[in-house]
């Protein structure tokens, strides 16, 4: 026994590390040896091998082996653009909203649907075209970065060498289709961002929480996307079956009471914090005590676009059209380099490292169509509005970037008016010809909109919920931002706030009582001293 | 004048502990109120829910000593020779007059303090515990049925008051407590137990010991 004993001694540690390196060799059997888990080296399918003239021709080729592919993407929003709100039953989408940018899809096609999921979609009175090849599926599966859809070409990228920027001499190649059909992949941050970092017209402008710095963000910009943090892509979270992304503007979930998403369980979404961190996700219970009225955001997205890259905060529409002393358009710049007036465009504000609005939010946001009255003797005209307040049970308390500026409406019918900005070629469009009331009638005319002719511009606003660039918990927002009395939740009401709210009647009469009884009591003590100086004077 | 241990040591250790951790708690309490930045506000509750925690273990051996040991009737209201204290604070004092009250064992309190006392006991602290405690268990309401009938606004507020009610305690208490013979006469008894008291004389016409001698 004794012997065995020892003999297991001198054993154990080999033992141990035979456990170890056996452990170590299992813990490798359960990774990927790559980082491309594919199992289709797409490089060598037939189909693939072109070349290719055009981007449908692409996708027709995909789609013999994707059967189902187009069909799925055709039901999805990035194709139809259009949402009917099940709360409010509005028409939504991008081919319906008015917003605050550049205003509506319609009249300005051939630019806006550069972001399309599909090719060709030229009349937003029309749904997009029908035929599976319309379709872009490298849109969204390039994964070599080289395939870019042109701004003006309803979608499609080059196709013969062009020269960038025209009169440079710079010449450009177009894309090799071939090359890049061969390299499809999952989505990357790359190409969600495409769109959705540089919607609004440049960079980051739209968001504020979206912008071309996520592509590789330090860990303190966003601790999930940064290589040195999770290393997440937009689709870990935006979780996709069937080509249909989940995560909502229009309708978000504002309190995900779900909680962790695992098979069978939930929602199959992981666009809610609380799909992976659960409802409890502190380790101080006080902390816990919060999560049911303020959004994981509002403390852990200390400030928007905090990449080094400006968003807008202001866009006056009103200013646009002048032109410089020989007649040409200018732009001119803030002393942060930042666009501060665009002859095209107007009057800017931008900025970084914003702090948000805070708000009671359901989830369920409401849109001014370009059918509804307008309140215009109360500006701001409302863009759009969220549902919430602080008697909702599924109301949270949100970070908002509140979009503001001025814009164009029908100052006899008092709605907001579809702007013609963009033509390659006609003769009203605003960015060619800096002339409001062609460019109105022109985008009216093409929306079928009423307009009596006459225009005035009205202060907007409207609310983009925060949720990206989520920081370390180190920079998460400290308990005195918010319970203070002029704190990030001033705005906030319904609930009482701890050092915010107090009641001035009470803490009057509170210190005055402490005050009237500390000067009495040394009243009564200067008594008892000359009281006492005196008796002994008369000893 | 006989040395008589007047405060035992564990009153005299309630009473401290207790002192320290209301200045304590009305410092870090109105913080969280607002009033003024010391600790930071996370630190302030934190701080504050501890020491709340402590207080209240305090209170449990306290409420069990002065029953287990009858000292609880040392605060029985009377209104024997109340009139004849308020008249000395109130012009005696100055006047050089004596103490109309004296102190025994079996009553070391005067009538204004057993008052005084007694509404600390009886109002300020359990106004500030009470909404103290549902304060701390805002979120358990749902689980404890308590969400209909309650606000937290005016579950702040009835704090908010008590706490200002402790503060105007705690403020004539200091002042008080500097009236006796010396400046210290009163205070050193409570920190070594020990005072020097007349020898308890049947005509002294002192409040009757009101709890049966031990």
């Amino acid at each position: 026994m004794g012997d065995i004993f020892v003999r297991f001694c001198r054993l154990a540690p080999q033992v141990l590390l035979g456990l170890a390196l056996s452990g170590a060799g299992w813990a490798a059997q359960q990774l990927p040896l790559s980082d491309n888990p594919s199992t289709a080296d797409h490089s060598r399918f037939k189909a693939l091998q072109g070349p290719f003239s055009s981007g449908p021709e692409v996708t027709k080729a995909c789609l013999r082996c994707h059967t189902e592919a187009a069909k799925q993407l055709q039901q999805s929003l990035h194709w139809t653009w259009e949402y009917e709100h099940p709360v409010t039953g509005q028409m939504l989408g991008k081919r319906h909203v008015i917003n605050s940018f550049c205003g509506s899809v319609t009249s300005n096609e051939p630019r806006c649907t550069s972001c399309h999921t599909g090719y060709d979609w030229e009349d937003m009175s029309q749904p997009p075209p029908q035929e599976e090849t319309a379709v872009d599926c490298l849109a969204c599966h390039d994964t070599t970065g080289d395939y870019i859809k042109l701004p003006d070409q309803a979608g499609h990228p080059a196709y013969s060498t062009r020269e960038v920027p025209p009169g440079s001499g710079n010449l450009l190649p177009p894309p090799d289709l071939t090359a890049i059909a061969q390299q499809v992949g999952q989505s990357g941050r790359h190409n969600c961002g495409a769109c959705h970092f540089n919607g609004g017209g440049a960079d980051g402008v739209k968001h504020g929480d979206l912008d071309s710095s996520l592509i590789d963000p330090p860990r303190s910009l966003d601790v999930h996307m940064s290589p040195e943090g999770a290393n997440f892509s937009c689709a870990d979270c935006h979780t996709t079956t069937a080509h249909s992304v989940t995560g909502s503007r229009y309708l978000t979930t504002a309190r995900d009471t779900l909680g962790v998403d695992v098979p069978g369980h939930t929602d199959m979404s992981r666009a809610s914090c609380e799909s992976c961190h659960g409802t409890a996700p502190h380790e101080e219970e006080k902390l816990n005590d919060h999560v049911d009225r303020v959004a994981c955001q509002s403390c852990h997205v200390p400030a928007f676009a905090r990449g080094g890259i400006a968003t807008k905060t202001w866009w006056d529409w009103s200013t646009a059209g002048k032109l410089d002393e020989n007649g040409q358009p200018m732009t001119l710049y803030d002393e942060h380099g930042h666009p501060s007036y665009m002859s095209i465009k107007g009057t800017f504000e931008h900025g970084e490292n914003v702090v948000p609005e805070y708000r009671w939010f359901n989830g369920t946001v409401h849109y001014t169509l370009k059918e509804d009255k307008l309140d215009v003797d109360h500006p701001p005209v409302r863009i759009n509005w969220i549902e919430g307040s602080a008697d909702q049970a599924d109301a949270r308390i949100w970070p908002f970037k509140i979009m503001r500026g001025k814009q164009p409406y029908d100052s006899m019918l008092h709605t907001l008016l579809v702007t013609h900005v963009f033509s390659p070629d006609d003769d009203s469009a605003l960015w060619s010809n800096f002339d409001w009331p062609k460019a109105l009638k022109a985008g009216t005319e093409k929306a079928g909109q009423p307009y009596s002719g006459q225009f005035d511009f009205v202060e907007t606003e409207m609310y983009w919920p925060i949720t990206h660039m989520v920081a370390p918990a180190e920079d998460a927002l400290h308990c005195h931002e918010c319970h203070a009395a002029n704190g990030r939740l001033s705005a906030i009401d319904g609930i009482y706030i701890p050092a915010r709210d107090r009641s001035h009647w009470l803490d009057t009469a509170g210190w005055a009582a402490a005050a009237l009884v500390l000067a009495g009591s040394l009243l009564h003590a200067g008594g008892r001293v000359v009281a006492t100086v005196r008796r002994r004077r008369k000893k | 004048m006989n040395r008589v241990m007047v405060f035992k040591r564990f009153e005299r250790f309630w009473h401290w502990s207790q002192a320290a951790l209301i200045f304590f708690m009305l410092a870090t309490g109105f913080e969280i109120h607002g009033s003024y930045h010391l600790f930071g506000f996370g630190r302030a509750v934190s701080l504050h829910s501890t020491a709340a925690w402590l207080l209240i273990g305090l209170w449990i051996l306290a409420i069990f000593w002065h029953f287990t040991t009858g000292e609880w009737r040392q605060y029985l209201p009377t209104t024997d020779k109340l009139g004849a204290v308020i008249y000395y604070y109130a012009v005696g004092t100055f006047t050089g007059a004596s103490h109309p009250f004296k102190k025994t064992t079996q009553a070391k309190h005067n009538p204004l303090q057993r008052l005084a006392y007694l509404w600390f006991k009886l109002m300020i602290s359990p106004l500030i515990w009470l909404s103290g405690l549902f304060y701390l268990f805002y979120n358990r309401w749902d689980q404890l049925g308590l969400a209909g009938y309650l606000s937290l606004e005016s579950v702040a507020l009835v704090h908010t008051a008590a706490a200002f009610m402790m503060l105007v305690f705690v403020i004539a208490h200091v002042y008080m407590a500097t009236m006796g013979k010396t400046l210290f006469s009163l205070i050193k008894p409570m920190i070594t137990g020990y005072e020097e008291l007349d020898p308890p004389a049947a005509e002294s016409s002192n409040i009757k010991p009101s709890g049966s001698s031990k």
